[in-house]
């Protein structure tokens, strides 16, 4: 007869285990599945805390005390694992570019799981591995966490919420409603391999040619945009309803209008192409690692080429320039000579039929 | 890329639109009707309108595939969905067109109907492949494009005898509609418009050939030229128009002929009459009830229409009153005369199926173009 390890716990089937409701149930399988999988890849000191909250330094930037930029985002991703990426890298790039387009220095991450009954382990492994890799590449550490269980059928697989805290100076203002007539508009780069590569799993649709999710944090870019001092009136990341609800949202808050140029908008010829086959337009597409800055026109041109020298804004362009127009329209001056408006979708952008 | 960007060259465009300038004659107006969705949206996705000259005036077809079904149709689809529990499949667009009780096939879904969007009939089958207990049936809608895809459907689920298979078949025909157009205008009925000649289908001649409109030309005297979808083929063919009209010339040209022949698809025809027949009339959204101007399933293939299978009939739902999409679907009126344009009716809530697809004239209208008579 073998013998009883004493305080020996048989570990976590990570290879072939489930998710199953003792692992949301706030009992020992819980403690197992965070100290054998979360606390293992995401483990930092303020993690280990564990207290029902960290305790996090007052924020400081620049050797002062800093206000605090704090922003949450859902990640319900399907599939979770996509060409460029996953549910977990696209939970931390997500948050840490909401925190950094507010000129904000991202410090902290806290995360929620949302697990559905039967997720193989196996899965979840590579999720938090993704997470984790992603945190310690942004160097923004999660700090906090919560898991929770849901019966099989009343989730879809895993859902993560991350919350992002970050610094902002004191003299830092930047906001929706500051563009003004004669800015110019500008882009990070090329728009819709997000929403494109996410597409062709979704709806099984294979293309020859790969097409790769643009996931990144985009801080580091940030940071050196803002360090040119170009006088940028607002960023934000053009995700969920791409490039066009993006810049509808700007028009509408600082009530101007915009003229693009579709010329001078990057769209990776594979990406067009698959748009062109599916009826969809790039505009309307989502990404998760480009940004739209405004900013005043004179510094544009500086701002483009401080853009330009990092990796993540290598195919960065001035695409328009903000219009005085009371009823807010932002249009395109088509790469045919003609005029339409760049509009909001209604809802998701379906595919046409003819 | 290749093949697409050879046709969205602006400087052809300035030609063409140069040559467009030159070739119509000041003291006249010239009104062309695109019959299809797919120039409507080429038309105004480009901002073509911006390179015409002011006398000449695009009127928009009703070759918009959902925005000719009738609520009637789209009510029997959810009915099916909701009370027979059926998986109901259909294409993208269909999910938002407005029917019966403030549903729409997406709303329907909301409440706990089983409708899945597809990519084509072979997903539709794989469906119902994967849901053996199941009904699957497949809303087919749409003008003879998609009508050949539909019947090989049905061939193919007959020979995996499939027997949880169906189609709601709302396939209709290109011609017969244009010919109705054509013969309320001859009557000079109050609501029509005079139309000068018609841009003809691109992808429904692929497969049916320039041939079906040549009455157009013959019995009506009224110019068609058979255009791409792209915008320098819209250009062309609209110089082409012009140039017919002027020289007092009624024939059937074909720009599109890197894709269209005056036969079309034989093989594809073939299928198509394999299996469907004509339906003595069908009421389409705006027509009204236009007669031999849709398919019906064959009786040989009965096992596997939907409306005999679960023995479905349909019922006539009358548009709102204040929707103009009949209007519109004429050409009588433009989307921006109807009172409830971008007020009542957006493309968040359509009142009328025109505001539905990005192919319908009101929603092209609203999300491209409505600045126009605005500054």
């Amino acid at each position: 007869m073998g013998e009883i390890k004493r305080g020996y716990v048989r570990p976590l089937d990570l290879r072939h285990g489930r998710v199953d409701l003792t692992h949301g149930s706030g009992g020992r399988a819980m403690l197992q599945l965070i100290s054998e999988l979360f606390a293992r890849h995401l483990g930092n000191a303020y993690l280990g805390q564990g207290n029902d909250g960290a305790v996090l330094p007052a924020p400081v930037i620049s050797g002062r005390p800093g206000r605090i930029v704090m922003s949450t985002d859902c990640h319900v991703v399907s599939p979770l694992f996509f060409p460029g990426g996953d549910i977990g890298c696209l939970s931390v790039h997500g948050t840490v570019n909401d925190v950094a387009v507010m000129g904000a220095t991202p410090l902290y991450l806290a995360a929620g799981f949302t697990l559905e009954e039967g997720f193989p382990l196996a899965d979840l492994v590579r999720i938090v591995e993704s997470m984790a890799h992603a945190a310690r590449e942004a160097g923004v550490p999660v700090v906090a966490g919560d898991t929770k269980v849901v019966e099989r059928g009343k989730g879809d697989g895993v859902f993560i919420t991350t919350t992002g805290v970050g610094v902002l100076p004191d003299d830092m203002a930047l906001g929706g409603s500051r563009a003004r007539p004669g800015d110019a508009v500008l882009v990070s780069g090329s728009i819709g391999d997000h929403g494109v590569a996410i597409m062709s799993k979704r709806e099984n649709l294979a293309f020859d040619a790969p097409i790769e999710s643009d996931t990144a944090a985009l801080h580091r870019l940030i940071a050196a945009m803002l360090e040119t001092r170009a006088d940028i009136r607002c960023m934000r990341d053009p995700t969920r309803g791409g490039l066009a609800a993006t810049l509808n949202e700007i028009a509408g808050q600082s009530g101007v209008g915009m003229m693009l140029q579709e010329k001078a908008i990057p769209v990776k010829p594979v990406v067009a192409a698959a748009c062109e086959l599916l009826g969809l337009d790039p505009l309307n597409v989502a990404n998760e690692g480009k940004l739209v800055a405004i900013c005043a026109a004179a510094d544009a041109a500086r701002l483009l080429a401080a853009m330009r020298v990092h990796p993540l804004g290598r195919d960065a362009a001035m695409i328009g320039e903000v219009t005085a127009d009371d009823h807010r329209f932002v249009q395109l001056t088509t790469a045919f000579g003609g005029r339409r408006i760049v509009d909001w979708l209604a809802g998701d952008q379906l595919p046409r039929i003819c | 890329m290749k093949y697409i960007d050879e046709f969205r060259d602006g400087g052809v465009a300035k030609t063409l639109a140069g040559r467009i300038a030159s070739a119509v004659e000041p003291g006249r107006s010239y009104r062309f009707m695109e019959f299809c969705g797919g120039h409507t949206h080429a038309i105004s996705r480009y901002g073509l309108s911006d390179l015409l000259p002011r006398n000449v005036r695009m009127v928009h077809g009703p070759g918009c595939p959902v925005c000719v079904l009738p609520i009637g149709r789209i009510d029997m689809a959810i009915d099916l969905a909701l009370k027979q529990g059926v998986i109901l499949c259909t294409y993208g667009d269909t999910l938002r067109v407005p029917a019966s009780g403030g549903l729409s096939l997406m709303k329907a879904k909301a409440r706990g109907a089983d409708i899945r969007m597809v990519y084509s009939t072979l997903d539709a089958l794989q469906v119902a492949r994967g849901n053996p207990q199941r009904e699957v049936v497949f809303l087919a809608i749409g003008f003879e494009t998609t009508t050949p895809p539909t019947a090989l459907a049905i061939q193919q689920a007959q020979r995996e005898q499939l027997g949880n298979f169906s189609v709601l078949c709302c396939h209709v025909l290109t011609p017969a509609a244009i010919r109705h157009i054509l013969q309320s205008a001859g009557l000079g009925q109050a609501d029509t418009v005079p139309i000068d000649g018609f841009i003809g289908p691109a992808h429904v001649s692929t497969v049916i050939g320039s041939r079906p409109y040549e009455f157009v030309a013959g019995e009506y005297r009224k110019p068609v030229v058979i255009a791409g979808f792209e915008p320098l083929d819209v250009m062309q063919a609209i110089l082409m128009l012009v140039r017919q009209v002027n020289e007092g010339r009624t024939e059937v040209e074909n720009e599109f002929s890197r894709a269209v022949s005056r036969e079309g698809n034989l093989k594809a025809q073939d299928r198509v009459a394999e299996v469907f027949e004509l339906r003595r009339e069908f009421e389409w959204r705006g027509l009204s009830v236009v007669p031999d101007s849709a398919l019906k399933i064959r009786g040989k293939y009965a096992a596997f229409d939907a409306e005999r299978r679960f023995s479905i009939d349909y019922r006539s739902v009358p548009d709102n009153e204040a929707c103009e999409c009949g209007a519109i679907l004429r050409g009588v009126k433009r989307p921006q005369e109807c009172r409830i344009f971008g007020t009542v009716c957006t493309p968040e809530n359509p009142v009328g199926s025109c505001m539905v697809s990005s192919e319908g004239a009101c929603a092209a209208h609203y999300s491209y173009g409505r600045y126009r008579g605005l500054h």
